[in-house]
């Protein structure tokens, strides 16, 4: 009998033993721009979605942070050259380097965040920030009381001129005499300087800023609470730096999209390309359970029906803005 | 509308120049004493990071801004030590001490936290109404109501300005950083009145990196300094190394920084907005290219001495 239970025992520890070995043989990494870990930003973003991968499938992850830009191309290096199956470049910043890196590990899937690398191993995965921001537009332009509001950038990059395109489009589409304060930081790390901009903003009448700058925005949120108006965060969901000065944040699922490209990749129906995540598709869009404890009932409902204009291809949102 | 502007535009040169000159005076004692300091930054940081710790764990921001002065000097006196003492060269011991300060604070916060990237929100230090200035129109708008650490750095000047030109201390800090030999010759003790420098510049710094997270703002966010620690040796130098010199500079630097804020929020769209962004930094560089005359150095800025 005991003879039998062990036997029992031993074989379905092999079978266990083979089957962990199995899902740890599958692993995905990810390296993060200058930004690093705890950046509630894209980073974090980006970890999140592998951690929840790791959670689900039982797989192996890890995580290199980059110091410097330099970092780059040995950080996604290293990993490819450990046998990861899926390595991850989150940000821009790291194209030119993807665009080498994958060239010298072809049989290695790779993933980027918001840029597009097009080589036969690589996934791009981009946001239509823009859409997103689009409706913090509507909702900055619905909760304005005095006519003007503001936004607020980091560096003056293409990527931070698609919110900045998005968000006053959908100003102007809700109310089209509406005043927009513009204004740009110059880097993404000062948040003493994301305060002091915003407070001339609000000097010169704004009562919503709308930011995308990076760690800038806590100096944004800051002055509004500061001054007891009104933020709208980015990225993350960020209204735990001050719950009544925040209508909402655009959220980038950054997280949802690892999380899918890793889960493709591991149950074999991966494909490389160019990923779009829009309001469609739920990739960005409004922080809701924020939204709706701070905008009224009439915003709420003009954010629903101009997401759903630009869903049916009604509306459709520019990425610079050239012309407006 | 126009006295408005005018108005916002010096409250905020007032704020964004506070930190630099607190940063400034620090490098002006240091420098003057014959020890540079490029570390401001890095003592900075780690300033704004322990006031945090310190209005975190309390409860009282201004245990937090000792807290800051504190760390301020400690690390200000490694950098003594390092110089002064084992007479390695100056710029590395404070490169080394800017690298350092960046990792061990993310480091902290990470441990302290668990959460990198920032802190949370602790308590700051309340605004000061100054009595009878804030019921003078305009003057009263301008100087009237800010973080004591505007007040602050504008005592210190005073303060700064008395002590290095008016009194003994000071003759042997400028004679130490002038002329090492001379001032031994005549029984000053060198390193003793260095290290005393080197300290206070650390405590000015402290002060600096209080006046970010728990004056500006009421959190600690990685790298919050973002270069203003060099920037305020820029004004120092600006300043040619008095401390009068050093609080116009960093005004100035305050200024342009307000006016490039307010311009593009006005929408001042003939000047292009990178332009707008460059002024404080050309300003920096015309100030170190010595457009503002020769700005010459203390004679032994930058040497160690060997007693002999």
């Amino acid at each position: 009998m005991l003879k039998k239970l062990s036997l029992l025992l031993i074989v379905a520890l092999i079978f266990l033993l083979a089957n962990t070995a199995f899902a740890q043989d599958f692993k995905a990494g990810m390296v993060t721009d200058v930004g690093g870990l705890g950046d509630q930003s894209f980073n974090d973003a980006a970890y999140r979605g592998l951690k929840q991968a790791e959670e689900e499938l039982g797989i192996k992850i890890s995580v290199i942070e980059s110091n410097t830009m330099t970092d780059y191309v040995p950080n996604l290096s290293s990993l490819a050259e450990q046998g990861y199956d899926m390595v991850w470049a989150v940000g821009f910043l790291m194209t030119d380097a993807l665009e080498e890196v994958s060239q010298m590990y072809p049989d290695t899937k790779f993933g980027l965040i918001d840029s597009v690398v097009k080589q036969p191993n690589v996934v791009s995965v981009t946001f239509a920030e823009n859409e997103g921001s689009f409706l913090a537009g509507v909702a900055a332009a619905m909760e304005s009381k005095t006519g003007t509001v503001g936004f607020i950038g980091g560096m003056e990059t293409t990527l931070i001129k698609k919110f900045e395109a998005g968000f006053r489009a959908g100003v102007k589409t809700v109310k089209p005499d509406m005043k927009i304060l513009i204004g740009y930081t110059g880097v993404f790390d000062d948040p003493g300087a994301g305060k002091e901009l915003s407070l001339t903003q609000f000097n010169q009448g704004a009562d919503v800023i709308y930011h995308a700058s990076g760690a800038c925005g806590i100096g944004v949120i800051k002055a509004a609470e500061e001054k007891d108006l009104y933020a709208i965060g980015v990225d993350s969901p960020q209204y735990h730096l001050a719950p009544n000065n925040v209508l909402t944040s655009m959220v980038k699922r950054i997280d949802v999209a690892v999380l899918e490209e890793v889960k493709a990749l591991y149950n074999g129906n991966f494909s490389t390309g160019v990923r779009i995540y829009n309001l469609q598709s739920d990739g960005v869009g409004l922080y809701m359970p924020q939204a709706k404890k701070m905008l009224s009932q009439e915003t709420l409902d003009k954010v629903d029906m101009y997401k759903n204009q630009i869903i049916n291809g009604k509306i459709s949102v520019p990425e610079t803005p050239k012309n407006l | 509308m126009l006295i408005n502007n005018i108005i916002s535009l010096l409250n905020t040169s007032l704020r964004m120049a506070a930190p630099l000159i607190l940063a400034a005076l620090g490098g002006v004692f240091s420098e003057r004493s014959g020890v540079i300091n490029i570390a401001l930054e890095g003592i900075m940081l780690i300033s704004a990071f322990m006031a945090m710790v310190g209005s975190y764990l309390t409860g009282n921001p201004w245990i937090g801004v000792l807290a800051a002065v504190f760390f301020g000097g400690l690390v200000a006196a490694v950098h003594a030590f390092v110089s002064i003492h084992l007479k390695a060269n100056q710029v590395v011991s404070g490169t080394a001490i800017n690298i350092f300060a960046a990792g061990v604070t993310s480091f902290m916060l990470r441990v302290m936290f668990e959460s990198a990237g920032q802190s949370p929100s602790v308590t700051k230090v309340k605004d000061w109404t100054l009595p009878i200035i804030n019921d003078i129109p305009i003057l009263g708008d301008i100087l009237g109501k800010h973080t004591p650490f505007v007040y602050i750095s504008l005592i210190l000047v005073v303060f700064s300005y008395w002590l290095l030109f008016k009194t003994p201390f000071g003759l042997r800090v400028r004679s130490v950083g002038e002329h090492p030999a001379a001032a031994d010759s005549v029984g000053i003790n060198v390193y003793k009145i260095r290290y005393i420098a080197v300290i206070m510049s650390g405590l000015f710094a402290g002060l600096a990196g209080a006046s970010l997270s728990i004056g500006l703002l009421d959190l600690f966010v990685e790298n919050m300094t973002s270069g203003r620690g060099f920037i305020a040796l820029a004004a120092m130098i600006f300043g040619k190394w008095t401390p009068q010199g050093a609080l116009l500079a960093a005004l100035l630097f305050g200024f342009a920084d307000a006016l490039q804020m307010l311009a593009q929020t006005m929408g001042l769209s003939f000047i292009p907005r990178q332009f707008l962004l460059m002024a404080p930094y050309i300003l920096t560089i015309l100030a170190l290219a010595g457009v503002i005359g020769s700005a010459n150095p203390p004679a032994a800025d930058g040497e160690s001495y060997e007693k002999e």
